[in-house]
């Protein structure tokens, strides 16, 4: 019924999802608001560092050289985390991830976990996972409690309750958490958030985890955040279970002093989250007394064997690409049917589903060039997206689909532009051609097949009855030139 | 896990055919080297400026700020929580005892259980060191600050901050802190927080919700 | 307006910044007009006033006869092997010209950011030389007037209510900066109004505009209002493309308010108002 997944096997195009999504007028106005004020936020604090942009070319360097080193980080990290006493898995994809994780839960002895907000978790559908072999996981952050009790989806990566607004986070707490006379301030929605979790952090022995980033030099992790849940999920349970994705290993622990400045201004506009926590392994008598951390690959070396995409994988998952896209802004997240959405999901979905699905998102851009301005890892999205348009259009090309008619009529433009002679018989030939659906005042209101997109809400003026180089030719021969 | 072994091997196969040849550990240690970092490093306040504007940073989260010489700690601290009405507030081994003032409650953390901690109206620790320009305090466990749950439970967090130990910047903190980069630490900028209903930032959701800074100063 | 840290990190756009203002305005100059495709067959009139501009400051227009298309549409849709061959047809047309103006920043951007990618990927060596020498000598319109010719006043005359639209390509790609602005800013009789959102996308993006048609029109009119709440009697803009676009709703909409190539209101004088 609703175009809503997040199942590639049954999510609809970017195009369909969008044209849907564009009717929730409720949506469109959260997003807005909520975008605006974010990049303003981000505007003020990205203004005041005069360094930002050396910054940012360092963030670039160092995630370009650690993806160039990548076996070597990762054995490095896992060297050091196992001498610190964390037990290091690795997972090639996100059934193997989740595999992992169920066993290790079971292993704990309990059938709950508390989780703090991990697109990685939401990337292999853990939830899920655990459901099915009976181990509740409770969401600790806001966003994503919402999410869960609401029965959405994500998103955003770092706001993924953004298109939901007061009133309807009331609506979903009020029947949730049974609190009939809850209000609707954000302070009222937090504090039946703290009463309602506080319980199960005191209670819950294992807790899971993704990582902003894993450091190779100690075998150390890293994870920012605002609310202290994520220090309530990483410090009070027995055991804890962290997944990260291959690319978020860093070379040193310096190499923070780029990232922490880079991502909390980049994200939600702060000069530093309320909370950073670094662990290496376990630390006897404070928190949990086992630590298992899994590496997974999930398609990500495939994007590293890819020269021109490779840059995807620099992500630090900060959302200002998404908070900043004209057309984020417009369709919210859902319509990229990914928990990766906005211009970083354009780029990466389609590529950690090894261009099975997806197709539709590298077009899901005006190629304005916003994301790249201002990511700060400088990820030159748009190039990306070029990039991967180009592959869409060899798989749609391939045997019969060389005979579609947006291929047929590339074909038919490159044949035209490669001639002079063809181009202006073809300028004269559209002349001919547009004369009928020219109206009396000059003109088009109505088009035909694959243009049909532009006479929606556009008209077009008729084609001048000369071209400028017809003119050029005859100012030429009448002014002796 | 054989399976985990399996798949190891297997990754760092397709890294390698991805990535090409891989390098030597000097070689790649020379090339960490050669990343460009022209930001800023150090301070560019002087000592005054640097605490007015970690100050300012802290007022900008809502936290409470007072400024005291050594031998006032203890006077400040039982007239701050005189006014915040705390009786019973926990405190980290190592914390130093001229700070406490007698007509409170302090329940030392025994690293055991977390509920006598979770039961205290607030926690008193010193703090390993502050970013000026970010607002930000660094606890590492440490004689003073304790462990991490001590700093996460109770709603209330009194610091005590010697004003030597603030810098201006991030990377002057990551140098400070690399020869303990093994520790486990938390850095925190004011209370906690969250901006998920409409970007609108909430002071206190499930970390200490208020929040004082004492700075020590000379 | 807000028109600054626009990021330029492209290394042909860095090894063009040496290039900059290297020219007087004695130095008379014989400037190769690469029209683009769209221009010539829907705009000539901004073809026109490319050359009436020139030629007003004195300097030589000429058009080479086999030009065609810069391979935008192609290349950025994903058809690259459609697209490779006119990057080869653009050098052999343009490669000996002392300067190449085009009016349309888009078309710019295309060959900045990807022309001596697609040379790489055709291989020819001949071709990649031909390229890095030539990528230097061409110019969008209004930066070869404020960046090769340093000038702010080409002495025009345009008593208008007038709105400037920051096409993307031209903001980010080619960091235009406020050179277009400043030129506007001296034009006699023009009254200049700022848009609010100057920064953001009209929505047109090529073959965008018809792939996501909703998502393009939702944009559009998020553009559209803002270009009516400045009251201004028409938009402006360095690249038709956006204007095609936002044109095609105002009228569609009939609002009155027009749209006009930065070069044809550049091309106004006291004595032929445009």
């Amino acid at each position: 019924m609703s175009l809503i997944t997040f199942d590639p096997a049954r999510v609809p195009t970017f195009q369909v999802a969008a044209k849907s999504l564009l009717g929730d007028t409720q949506m469109r106005k959260n997003v807005r608001h909520a975008t605006d004020v974010i990049q303003g936020k981000r505007k003020i604090v990205v203004d005041e560092m005069p360094d930002w942009q050396q910054l940012r070319e360092s963030g670039r360097q160092i995630k370009e050289h650690t993806l160039k080193h990548l076996d070597h980080y990762l054995q490095q990290f896992e060297e050091n985390c196992t001498k610190a006493g964390g037990v290091v898995h690795w997972a090639r994809d996100a059934a193997e991830a989740r595999a992992i994780v169920i066993d290790l839960v079971k292993q704990s002895g309990s059938n709950e976990v508390i989780k703090i907000k991990s697109m990685t978790t939401e990337e292999i559908g853990l939830n899920k996972g655990l459901e099915a072999v009976g181990v509740h996981a409770y969401e600790t952050d806001l966003a994503e409690l919402i999410i869960q009790m609401g029965n959405d989806l994500p998103s955003h990566i770092v706001v993924p309750a953004l298109h939901k607004n007061r009133q309807q986070i009331r609506e979903i707490f009020k029947r949730e958490m049974n609190l009939p006379n809850l209000g609707d301030k954000p302070a009222d929605l937090a504090e039946a958030a703290r009463t309602f979790l506080r319980e199960k952090f005191l209670r819950v022995k294992t807790g899971v985890s993704g990582a902003n980033f894993l450091i190779a030099e100690t075998g150390g992790v890293c994870v920012t955040e605002s609310e202290g849940n994520g220090r309530m999920c990483l410090t009070l349970p027995e055991t804890l279970i962290t997944i990260a994705g291959v690319e978020k290993v860093i070379p040193r622990y310096q190499d923070l002093e780029v990232f922490l400045q880079l991502l909390p201004r980049s994200a939600t506009g702060e000069r530093m989250n309320p909370y950073n926590s670094i662990w290496t392994g376990v630390h006897p008598t404070d928190g949990p007394r086992s630590f298992h951390i899994v590496l997974m690959d999930n398609a990500r070396t495939k994007i590293l064997a890819d020269d021109e995409a490779r840059q995807t994988l620099a992500c630090i998952r900060c959302g200002a690409c998404q908070n900043i896209c004209p057309v984020y802004r417009q369709t919210g997240g859902h319509a990229y049917g990914s928990v990766y959405a906005g211009p970083i999901g354009a780029i990466l979905t389609p590529q950690l589903q090894e261009m099975h699905s997806g197709q539709s998102l590298p077009y899901a851009s005006s190629l304005c060039g916003a994301c790249y301005e201002v990511c700060p890892v400088k990820i030159n999205i748009p190039e990306v997206l070029i990039h991967l348009r180009h592959k869409v259009v060899e798989q749609d090309t391939q045997g019969f689909g060389a005979l579609n008619p947006e291929a047929l009529a590339m074909k038919a433009m490159a044949m035209l532009f490669t001639s002079e002679r063809r181009f202006r018989a073809a300028q004269r030939m559209g002349r001919m051609a547009e004369r009928p659906l020219v109206n009396k005042a000059g003109w088009v209101t109505w088009l035909p097949g694959l243009l049909g997109g532009w006479t929606q809400v556009r008209d077009l003026h008729e084609m001048p009855r000369q071209t400028f180089r017809e003119w050029f030719e005859q100012r030429g021969a009448t002014d002796g030139k | 896990m054989a399976n985990s072994l399996e798949a190891r091997t297997e990754i760092l196969r397709r890294i390698r055919v991805a990535t090409g040849k891989s390098a030597n550990a000097a070689a790649i240690e020379a090339e960490w080297k050669a990343i460009q970092r022209d930001y800023k490093l150090a301070a560019s306040v002087d000592r005054e400026g640097l605490l007015h504007q970690f100050e300012d940073r802290l007022r900008d989260y809502d936290a409470g700020v007072y400024r005291v010489t050594a031998d006032g700690v203890r006077a400040l601290v039982g007239q701050i929580l005189a006014e915040r009405g705390k009786q019973t507030m926990a405190v980290p081994a190592g914390i130093p005892s001229e700070w406490l003032p007698s007509e409170v409650t302090f329940v030392e953390d025994l690293r055991g259980d977390v509920s006598p901690i979770d039961a205290c109206e607030g926690v008193l620790t010193s703090a390993t060191l502050a970013i000026a320009e970010t607002g930000t305090i660094v606890l590492q466990d440490a004689p003073g600050e304790g462990r991490r749950a001590v700093t996460l439970l109770p709603d209330y967090h009194l610091c005590v901050v010697d004003a030597a130990k603030i810098v201006q910047t991030v990377p002057e903190a990551m140098a400070r802190l690399q020869a303990t980069a093994h520790v486990a630490t938390t850095f925190f900028s004011g209370p906690s927080a969250t901006a998920d209903i409409e970007m609108t930032r909430i002071k206190g959701v499930h970390g200490p919700r208020f929040v004082d800074v004492i700075l020590i100063v000379a | 307006m807000a028109y600054h840290d626009w990021d330029v990190s492209n290394r042909v756009r860095n090894y063009f910044r040496n290039f900059f203002v290297d020219a007087t305005q004695e130095h008379r100059l014989r400037v190769s007009l690469f029209i683009t495709c769209y221009n010539d067959t829907l705009f000539p009139d901004t073809g026109k006033a490319v050359v009436q501009v020139l030629e007003r400051l004195g300097h030589t227009v000429v058009f080479p006869a086999g030009q065609t298309c810069c391979g935008q549409m192609h290349w950025n849709t994903g058809y690259q092997e459609e697209a490779l061959p006119l990057l080869a047809r653009f050098v052999s047309q343009f490669k000996d010209a002392e300067a190449v103006v085009i009016p349309s920043s888009s078309c710019v951007a295309m060959m900045r950011e990807h022309y001596l990618k697609m040379a790489e990927k055709i291989g020819d060596k001949q071709l990649i030389a031909d390229v890095e020498d030539l990528l230097p000598r061409v110019w969008e319109f209004s930066e070869f007037l404020t960046k090769k010719l340093g000038l702010t006043d080409v002495g025009a005359y345009f008593p208008h209510r007038v709105t400037y639209h920051a096409s993307c390509h031209g903001l980010r790609s080619l960091g235009l900066g406020d050179g277009p602005v400043t030129l506007l800013r001296s034009v006699k009789g023009i009254q200049l109004v700022e848009i609010k959102n100057l920064e953001q996308c009209c929505g047109f993006g090529g073959t965008f505009a018809v792939k996501n048609a909703e998502v393009s029109s939702a944009m559009l009119g998020e553009k559209v209002q803002a270009i009516l709440n400045t009251q201004a009697e028409l938009c402006t803009a360095c690249d038709n493309s956006c204007l095609m676009h936002i044109e095609g709703a105002l009228h569609r909409q009939r609002t009155g308010v027009k749209t006009l190539h930065l070069a044809e209101v550049l091309a106004g004088t006291e004595s032929g108002a445009r």
